[in-house]
C-alpha cells in the first residue's frame, strides 16, 4: 500500500432541509490508499453513495474535510469540482450510463475529450483502456449491442482511460450474473494493482468479497467497522 | 468527425421525428420572415423608383411633400428663381398626377401619369423593351409596362386608348416599371400630361435641378433655399428618405411587414426553444454523467449549441430553396418578393441567432442538475 489518493475526515453530510432534512453522514472518516480495493458495504440508506459522492467531489460534505491527493476540496465552486473529477477520478456507475447514440470506443474516448485531449494519442488511449479490459474486438459496437457485461467493462475502460487516482464503483456487479460479475471484479482488482490508484466499490454483493483488501461496513452514516479483505492477506 | 459532433448530430438524429418538427419549425419561421422581408425590401425599392431614375442633382419640390406621388404644385417663377442661381445649368419641370384611362371593354381605370420634356431629358421611362422615347414625342404618345396590358385592356404596342377623354397610343413598352399602389404608370409628354391631369402651364409638380460639372451641390442648394420661398430643395437621398418613411412607416405598410417578419422570428425561436428543451430533457441522465465524469460546463454548451446550429444550417437551408421558388414564382406579379445576396446572409445569421438563443432554456436545464442523478437509477 502507498500513500493516501483519498481521505475523508470527520465528514457530516445534511440532505435536504427544513423537517425533511436527513444526516446522511454522521462524522465519517475514510482513507483509500493507492494500490488498495476497499469494498463500502452496508444496507440501504447507510450512507454509502453519500459517501462514494464526496470522496468523488460530486457532493460537498456539510462539514468535515475531504482531500483527493492531498488537495482538499474546501471552498472550491462546481466548475473546480468538476476540474478535480475530470482529472483525478474515475466513475463506474450500477446503470453503466453510456452514450447509447455512440461506439464502445466513442463512449471511452469521451472521457478524455471532455478533458480537450482530442489528437490521436486520445485514439491510441481508448484502444488500449478496451484491450485492458477485453473488449478490443467491440469497439465499433454500440452499447445496445453488448451485453450487461460488456457495457460495464466499457464503462471500466471510460473510467480508467484518463489515469485517474481513484475508480469509484456504485454496485458494479449488481445488473451482472456471476460469471460477468466475477470478469468484473478481476478487472477492477487488476486496475487496483497500480499502486498509485485507489479503487472503491460500494457493493452488497458477496461475490466481491474475494477481490477486496479492505471491507468498510457503514450503518446509519457512521462507519461500523473495517475488516482485511482475502485479497489483503496475499 | 469531432466527438462533441458526433454527440450533438446523433443526440439530435435520435429522435428523427422531433428533429422533422424542429427544422418545419424553422422552415416555417424563415421563410415567413423571408416573405416579409422580400416584400418590404420589393416595397422600398418600388417607393423611390422615380426618384432613383431621374438624372437630378437637387429636386425642388412643394413645401411640406411627403412622396414622390404628392400631387402638389410648385409655381414655374420658382423655376426662374432657380435658373438664376449660378451653377445651376438646368430646372426640368415634371408633371405627375392620376388620370382615368378608358377601357376599350367600356369602364375607366385609374393611372398614374409621369411626364418631363421629352425633348431635353429629364424623367423618361427606362428598360424599354419595344418603341422609343423618340416616339413619346409623337401627339397623344404614351409609354406603358408590359405588366399592365391586361389592366389596361391594351394589346401592347400601337394600341389605342382614351385618357380623360383624349385620344392616346401606346407608342412605347417597358419592363418591370410597377407601382406598388397598384395604379399604372403611363409615361408621356409635358404637354399632353398637363392636359391629362389638369395641372395649369405656368404650374409644375416638381423641378429636376441640375448643376454645371463640379458645381458645389450643398453651396447651391443653400442658396436656391434662401432665394425659393414656396417651395423645398431636396437632395434625391433626402427625396427618397422622406418617400420612404412616409409609405413605410407613415401609412402603417412598413410596420404590418415588420410585425410579420417579427411574428416569424417569435414563431420559430419557440419552436426551436421548445424541440431543444426537450431534446435535452430526454438526454438529461447522458448530460448528468457527462457533468459526473467531470466535463467543463463549456463543453456541455458546445453539445447544445451545436445541435442549435445543425438545426440551424438544414432548416436555413431549406428555407432558402423555399425562399428562391417564391421569388422566382412572384417575379411578374405587382409586388414581387425580393432576395438579395445580402439578405440572405442576414437570414442566415438570423437562423443562427434564433436557433442559439432558442438553446439557452436547454442549456439551464443542463446546467441545473446535479450530476448526483446518475447513482439514482
Amino acid at each position: 500500500m502507498t500513500e493516501a489518493v483519498m481521505e475523508a475526515i470527520d465528514v457530516v453530510k445534511i440532505l435536504g432541509r427544513g423537517p425533511g432534512q436527513v444526516q446522511a453522514l454522521r462524522g465519517v472518516s475514510l482513507t483509500l490508499a493507492g494500490g488498495e480495493l476497499t469494498l463500502l458495504m452496508g444496507p440501504s440508506g447507510s450512507g454509502k453513495t453519500t459517501l462514494l459522492s464526496i470522496l468523488g467531489c460530486i457532493l460537498s460534505p456539510t462539514r468535515g474535510t475531504v482531500r483527493i491527493c492531498g488537495q482538499s476540496t474546501a471552498g472550491m465552486q462546481p466548475e473546480d469540482m468538476a476540474m478535480l473529477r475530470r482529472d483525478r477520478v474515475g466513475f463506474i456507475f450500477q446503470s453503466y450510463h453510456l452514450f447509447p447514440t455512440l461506439t464502445a470506443a466513442d463512449n471511452v474516448r469521451l472521457a478524455l475529450d471532455v478533458r480537450g485531449e482530442a489528437s490521436r494519442s486520445a485514439i491510441a488511449r481508448t484502444k488500449e483502456a478496451l484491450a485492458a479490459v477485453g473488449l478490443s474486438h467491440k469497439m465499433k459496437s454500440f452499447p445496445r449491442q453488448l451485453s450487461g457485461g460488456e457495457q460495464q467493462r466499457v464503462a471500466i475502460a471510460r473510467a480508467i482511460v484518463g489515469n485517474p487516482s481513484a475508480i469509484l464503483a456504485d454496485e458494479p456487479t449488481s445488473a451482472l450474473d456471476s460469471e460477468n460479475g466475477q470478469a468484473i471484479m478481476k478487472v477492477l482488482a487488476q486496475t487496483a494493482r497500480d499502486q498509485a490508484r485507489a479503487v472503491l466499490v460500494v457493493t452488497h454483493d458477496p461475490r466481491t468479497f474475494p477481490f477486496a483488501h479492505r471491507i468498510v461496513r457503514i450503518e446509519d452514516g457512521l462507519i461500523i467497522g473495517e475488516e482485511k479483505g482475502k485479497a489483503g492477506f496475499n | 468527425m469531432s466527438l462533441i459532433f458526433r454527440l450533438s448530430w446523433r443526440n439530435l438524429f435520435h429522435d428523427r421525428l422531433r428533429f422533422v418538427a424542429t427544422v418545419i419549425g424553422i422552415v416555417f419561421s424563415i421563410v415567413l420572415v423571408t416573405v416579409q422581408m422580400g416584400l418590404f425590401l420589393s416595397f422600398d425599392r418600388m417607393v423611390t423608383t422615380m426618384i432613383d431614375h431621374a438624372p437630378a442633382d437637387l429636386w425642388i419640390v412643394p413645401r411640406g411633400t411627403k412622396c414622390f406621388e404628392d400631387p402638389s404644385l410648385v409655381d414655374e417663377r420658382e423655376r426662374f428663381r432657380a435658373l438664376s442661381v449660378n451653377d445651376v445649368a438646368q430646372a426640368l419641370p415634371i408633371v405627375i398626377g392620376f388620370a382615368q384611362w378608358r377601357l376599350p371593354s367600356g369602364g375607366t381605370t385609374p393611372v398614374f401619369i409621369v411626364s418631363s420634356d421629352t425633348r431635353v431629358g429629364g424623367l423618361h421611362p427606362w428598360s424599354l423593351v419595344e418603341g422609343s422615347l423618340a416616339d413619346l414625342a409623337v401627339p397623344g404618345a404614351v409609354a406603358i409596362d408590359q405588366s399592365y396590358f391586361d389592366r389596361l385592356g391594351t394589346k401592347g404596342l400601337g394600341a389605342n386608348a382614351e385618357i380623360h377623354d383624349q385620344k392616346v397610343a401606346v407608342m412605347a413598352v417597358t419592363k418591370g416599371i410597377r407601382a406598388f399602389t397598384t395604379t399604372p404608370y403611363v409615361f408621356t409628354s409635358l404637354d399632353q400630361a398637363r392636359a391629362y391631369v389638369g395641372t395649369p402651364p405656368n404650374k409644375a409638380t416638381y423641378f429636376l435641378v441640375s448643376l454645371a460639372p463640379n458645381a458645389d451641390v450643398a453651396g447651391v442648394r443653400t442658396r436656391l433655399r434662401t432665394i425659393l420661398s414656396e417651395s423645398e430643395v431636396l437632395t434625391p437621398s433626402e427625396f427618397r428618405s422622406r418617400s420612404r418613411s412616409f409609405w413605410l412607416f407613415g401609412t402603417g405598410a412598413g410596420a404590418a411587414l415588420f410585425a410579420g417578419a417579427l411574428l416569424g422570428i417569435i414563431v420559430g425561436t419557440v419552436i426551436v426553444a421548445q424541440t431543444l428543451y426537450s431534446s435535452t430533457k430526454d438526454h438529461l441522465h447522458e448530460f448528468a454523467t457527462l457533468r459526473a465524469i467531470g466535463s467543463p460546463g463549456i463543453y456541455i454548451h458546445k453539445v447544445i449549441i451545436l445541435q442549435a446550429l445543425v438545426s440551424a444550417i438544414i432548416g436555413f437551408s431549406i428555407a432558402a430553396g423555399i425562399g428562391l421558388i417564391i421569388v422566382d414564382a412572384t417575379a411578374e406579379s405587382a409586388l414581387p418578393v425580393l432576395m438579395t445576396p445580402t439578405m440572405s446572409i442576414g437570414l442566415f445569421l438570423l437562423t443562427v441567432v434564433m436557433c442559439v438563443l432558442s438553446s439557452i432554456s436547454a442549456i439551464v436545464q443542463v446546467m441545473r442538475i446535479d450530476p448526483a442523478v446518475v447513482f439514482m437509477r
